[in-house]
């Protein structure tokens, strides 16, 4: 089987712009939570988010005129702005940028969203509504569209691959990279551009969250604490927005060109809860094949593991994770340390898989894991070390990422050294 | 009535992102201004908002230059 490694890395999110601001802020247990700023919030029961930073570059905030001409910027929802500017940060990183047909046609991209351009949407419906269907614009549909991140993507480069996205909810990004992997594995690619994009932060999307209880309501006057994996006082998420981008690379490929390696690809296990729209099964078994898929694929012995990005999302799901963990490893649970990085960036839905790699990624370069923030008094059974408030060092051999999905969709990823 | 060509101009200068002085009356929105099929359905929508009028669709179709649309509107403009 083909080996498929890690060769760049680009991310947008609540933390900031860029993989060297969010791993810094994230080990120095910054929060990127704050009262939501961009609409009015009065009469939603949700009043914070992590919405991105938008500023100057210098101080690792997003800007968006660094990455698009203001003429394309009014044609493109967010989820695709963001998409975009973490690809190009992932592009440029990896040093693929192919002129010739053979390169172009041997790099694809997969990059998904949970929802797409929900608020375009949104926006669309009222200007139909009040103004009738001859002023709905000619972008509307392509600004809206999920796989439109990874059309733009491939306009941009000229990269004429496999162009396809992943949609399963909040596990999309990593569906999208594991995906991805397999089309490398299966020769139909030999670079691919993989993540996940989404910004549903907006008054629908909060309002909709809120209706199936979903999000954190009790937070709103304290909104670094909001998200809280594993602790008695959590009660719900908080929605993230941003990006994800990994490039992904056939090894000999990588290694031919002398491209730098982050990490290789080993394990993808995927799964399916048959149970319920919203809920994960009681027993955490949909998640417990996944991480189990993922370590056969891997060819890897639960006592390797040092190192659990959990799914971990501040709700009662949590600890259901946690017990899948516990099966899944056995005394091993007890050995690894297992964080969630939600509590920093709030749930980035179908971009969560994709940052959620690539902290797993730093945790290997780095031999270090970032910590659960909020986690005060840790909920009945939580007893594996959840590095609570601050990130340590330690050894991490292999590390495993999980994400899963409304609709019980599931999927596990894990990543060693090449 | 060149304030009817001006303020064309600007709107043409907004949504291509071009430099106003690329915008001259037998500039083509598709050759010359960098425009795209979808671009011009825009065009002209901004013009009916602009102008309050209404450009139905085979007469959008004959607007292809700065100039074109100038005439159309001088044409046509209720304000």
């Amino acid at each position: 089987m083909r080996r498929v490694v890690v060769t760049g890395m680009g991310m947008v999110t609540p933390l900031g712009d860029g993989v060297d601001t969010n791993w810094r802020r994230l080990m120095a247990a910054e929060s990127g939570i704050r009262p939501i700023q961009a609409f009015d919030t009065a009469d939603l029961a949700t009043r914070i988010a992590g919405e991105v930073p938008q500023g100057d570059k210098a101080n690792g905030h997003f800007n968006v005129d660094g990455y698009l001409a203001p003429k394309e910027q009014r044609k493109l929802d967010k989820f695709i702005v963001f998409g975009l500017a973490a690809a190009q940060q992932a592009v440029e990183d990896s040093g693929w940028m192919p002129q010739d047909e053979e390169g172009l046609t041997r790099t694809g991209v997969m990059i998904g969203s949970g929802i797409g351009g929900l608020q375009t949407i949104y926006e669309t419906s009222l200007v139909l509504k009040e103004r009738g269907p001859r002023r709905v614009s000619p972008f509307f549909i392509p600004s809206a569209l999920i796989n439109l991140v990874s059309g733009q993507v491939s306009i941009k480069y000229g990269f004429k691959g496999p162009n396809h996205a992943v949609v399963t909810a909040c596990a999309t990004g990593a569906h999208a990279i594991g995906d991805a992997a397999r089309l490398i594995q299966f020769e139909d690619a030999d670079v691919m551009v993989a993540g996940g994009a989404e910004a549903a932060i907006c008054r629908i999307g909060i309002a909709g969250f809120n209706a199936c209880k979903a999000l954190s309501t009790d937070f709103n006057d304290t909104p670094t604490q909001a998200s809280r994996p594993w602790d008695r006082k959590r009660d719900g998420f908080v929605m993230g927005e941003g990006a994800g981008c990994l490039v992904l690379e056939e090894y000999e490929h990588a290694k031919k060109r002398g491209a730098k390696i982050y990490a290789e690809i080993l394990g993808y296990g995927l799964s399916g809860d048959a149970y319920h729209i919203t809920a994960p099964s009681e027993d955490g078994d949909g998640a417990m094949r996944a991480m189990k898929a993922a370590l056969k694929r891997a060819n890897l012995g639960t006592d390797q593991i040092d190192y659990v990005n959990a799914h971990g999302t501040s709700t009662m799901a949590d600890v259901i994770e946690l017990g899948a963990v516990k099966r899944t490893f056995g005394a091993d649970a007890y050995k690894l340390s297992m964080s969630s990085t939600k509590s920093a960036t709030g749930h980035l839905l179908g971009a969560a898989g994709a940052i959620e790699a690539i902290y797993a990624i730093k945790s290997l370069n780095e031999q270090a894991v970032p910590p659960t923030l909020n986690l005060d008094e840790p909920d009945e059974g939580c007893d594996i070390d959840l590095v609570p408030k601050q990130a340590k060092q330690r050894k991490v051999r292999f590390a495993l990422s999980n994400s899963f999905g409304f609709g019980g969709t599931n999927a596990s990823l894990i990543v060693g050294p090449a | 009535m060149s304030d009817i060509a001006e303020r064309v101009k600007k709107i043409v200068v907004e949504h291509l992102g071009v430099e106003a002085a690329q915008v001259k009356e037998e500039a083509k929105f598709i050759d010359d201004l960098g425009a795209d099929s979808l671009d011009t359905v825009e065009l002209v929508m901004a013009f009916e908002e602009e102008f309050g009028i209404e450009i139905p669709d085979d007469a959008a179709e004959k607007i292809q230059t700065v100039g074109d649309a100038i005439g159309f509107i001088k044409g046509n403009a209720k304000s």
